[in-house]
């Protein structure tokens, strides 16, 4: 905030504002205020229903604060909530996640990358064609492809498995990754490339000595894009994997919605936020870096 | 979208002398295998695979026994299809309609030079970065009739109040809707803010000058300017629609009934749980058909118009 205004009096545009509440500022405050309350309420509400027990939630006000605070849903979502027959909560799910994440970020990043390097630096005969079909490829509803991808799985026996499931998120995430990284390739001075090519530095020397270390930025963005995205992902888990392998956002589906049982809200709504948890806390932390990778997705892809 | 194509005649650094030009740039093809095999086996083989076989009568293994249209005439017969259809088109329209104004509306007020305009900006866009299937269960759990917000506003006083849209067959959809919303209005908010950022100073300048208001200002001159951000933002929601799937699990399953049912829901139920493979086929294709006609007047616009300007 400080910072802004030091801005706009070193550059001031524009008569000033006379008064800080006139008609116009009080309806724009107003406004954003009360639509604020509309994104926030969700979160508020899960959160103070996670900390309710069941007799205060069948008191019936969902938006009251917690009563009698406690903590026993989350411990219950965490380690004992129930999917099916297994009974060891959510913490399965969280793991499988993890397990899916991390070789997913890890591949598909170095693959986009270098693809966008290929793209940008090294174009051969056909490239462009390849590039296109591949983005035209992120627009094909992933339903087309669904079973197809099953049976290359099967072929290569990971089907049901955390690696098969890999695989789909690094193919799935490779339009996106390879214009990010092509697009930041292309907009390093050439100067740069050409000095290196007259050192005598080949394809893999370039990458990993000259291009991979100016583009920190842009890793930090893909990674940002592609947590968020695979932590996220229910269609490719549910469909791959099996319940043992299951991510997070399948298991807590199958845990809140499962039909036997009472349902336990105050519960569902602590597994909720624990799956939440992960996106939160990475678009908290990365800020405008986050703004920028969607920004990245959205308005060229 | 850039998908041009820079002159490259400056980057060919082929080493001359080599004969076969297939060796020439050797590694950057060898690394491109990955990609060459998404684009190619992937994306065209499998799509084109699908399509194939949605003509024949497959169904708990693909048989290649060609049936022609059978899957599609029955596909078009058959009622869950047909309220899918119906819900994807009302989820649609609405919200394309709403989240282009709120997003545009919300990214208007915050370029109007406030203050907190990042809390806010943090505050509208948090949503996106949670998983639908977040979203569908914490907007299940408001709309719940018992203890959500039906309930709150009758332990206020107002005993007839009723906003229960989960559970009627007729508002269901709207219900999704509202979570829908929630979760994608951030997005294009952010978008349009930057749009918004990207024009001129000067014309705001020119437009006081002439003694126009801000608001006529936003909707006469600047809306207009911002073409390109809108039609990005409608592509963005327009896929993003045709995609709804874990939304509707979450949030509602199909329920009640069929009366929330979507295609992507359609084909998934068809491919991997009723063990129809055909109807699920010929089901995305019909997915895929749809996204074609949206994406050709829209690639029309955007290229078309590039080399006419």
């Amino acid at each position: 905030m400080v910072d802004s205004a030091l801005n706009n009096a070193a550059e001031p545009r524009g008569p000033k504002p006379k008064r800080a509440f006139s008609r116009a500022n009080i309806f724009i405050y107003g406004t954003l205020l009360l639509v604020s309350i509309y994104y926030l309420l969700p979160l508020y509400v899960m959160i103070v229903t996670s900390l309710k027990g069941m007799p205060e939630i069948r008191l019936g006000n969902v938006f009251g604060p917690p009563l009698e605070p406690t903590f026993q849903p989350w411990i219950k979502a965490w380690a004992e909530a129930c999917t099916g027959i297994n009974c060891d909560g959510l913490s399965r799910g969280f793991w499988n996640s993890v397990k899916i994440l991390i070789p997913s970020i890890v591949l598909s990043i170095l693959i986009a990358s270098v693809n966008g390097y290929a793209l940008a630096n090294w174009k051969f005969k056909g490239s462009e064609t390849f590039f296109t079909i591949l983005i035209i490829g992120a627009f094909i509803p992933y339903q087309t492809m669904l079973y197809p991808i099953v049976i290359m799985l099967r072929e290569i026996k990971l089907m049901g498995s955390i690696w098969g499931l890999v695989l789909v998120h690094t193919v799935f995430g490779m339009p996106i990754l390879t214009l990010l990284f092509r697009n930041y390739f292309t907009s390093i001075p050439e100067e740069l490339f050409k000095a290196a090519r007259v050192d005598g530095a080949g394809f893999w020397g370039i990458y990993f000595k000259i291009m991979l270390p100016m583009s920190l930025p842009i890793f930090v963005v893909a990674i940002i894009l592609q947590v968020t995205g695979i932590w996220n992902d229910f269609l490719f888990g549910v469909i791959y994997t099996k319940p043992d392998t299951y991510p997070m956002t399948v298991q807590l589906n199958n845990i809140v919605n499962s039909v036997q049982g009472v349902k336990e809200y105050n519960v569902n709504m602590a597994a909720t936020l624990l799956t939440g948890l992960v996106p939160l806390v990475i678009y908290f932390i990365s800020g405008k870096l986050f703004v920028r990778g969607i920004a990245a997705g959205a308005v060229k892809g | 979208m850039s998908v041009t194509t820079e002159p490259s005649a400056a980057r060919d650094h082929a080493p001359v002398g080599k004969p076969n030009p297939l060796f020439k740039n050797l590694s950057a093809k060898l690394a491109s295998i990955p990609m060459i095999i998404t684009a190619l086996v992937v994306f065209v083989g499998g799509t084109t695979w699908t399509v194939v076989y949605s003509f024949t009568n497959s169904k708990l293994l693909p048989r290649a026994n060609f049936v022609g249209l059978d899957q599609y005439e029955r596909l078009w017969s058959t009622r869950r299809w047909m309220v899918s259809i119906e819900n994807l088109a009302i989820y649609g329209i609405c919200s394309m309609i709403l989240t282009l104004i709120i997003g545009f509306t919300l990214a208007a007020l915050l370029d109007r030079k406030i203050r907190f305009e990042n809390t806010f900006r943090t505050i509208f866009l948090y949503p996106f970065a949670l998983s639908f299937i977040v979203t569908g269960l914490t907007w299940q759990w408001i709309l719940n009739p018992d203890f959500g917000l039906q309930n709150v506003v009758r332990n206020w006083g107002w005993e007839s109040f009723a906003f229960n849209p989960l559970n009627d067959p007729n508002t269901v959809i709207f219900g999704i809707l509202i979570a829908g919303i929630w979760q994608g209005s951030g997005l294009i908010m952010c978008i349009m803010l930057a749009g918004l950022r990207g024009i001129d100073e000067d014309i705001w300048k020119a437009a006081r000058v002439d003694g126009i208001g801000t608001v006529k200002t936003y909707l006469r001159i600047i809306l207009p300017m911002m073409r390109p951000v809108i039609i990005t933002s409608l592509v963005l929601i327009a896929s993003g629609i045709i995609k709804l799937y874990d939304l509707v699990v979450a949030q509602t399953n199909g329920g009640p009934g069929i009366a929330s049912e979507v295609p992507a829901k359609y084909v998934i139920n068809y491919m991997f749980r009723a063990q129809n493979l055909g109807q699920g086929f010929a089901a995305s294709t019909m997915m895929l058909v749809s996204v074609i006609i949206i994406l050709i007047p829209w690639a029309y616009l955007e290229f078309g118009g590039r080399k006419r300007g």
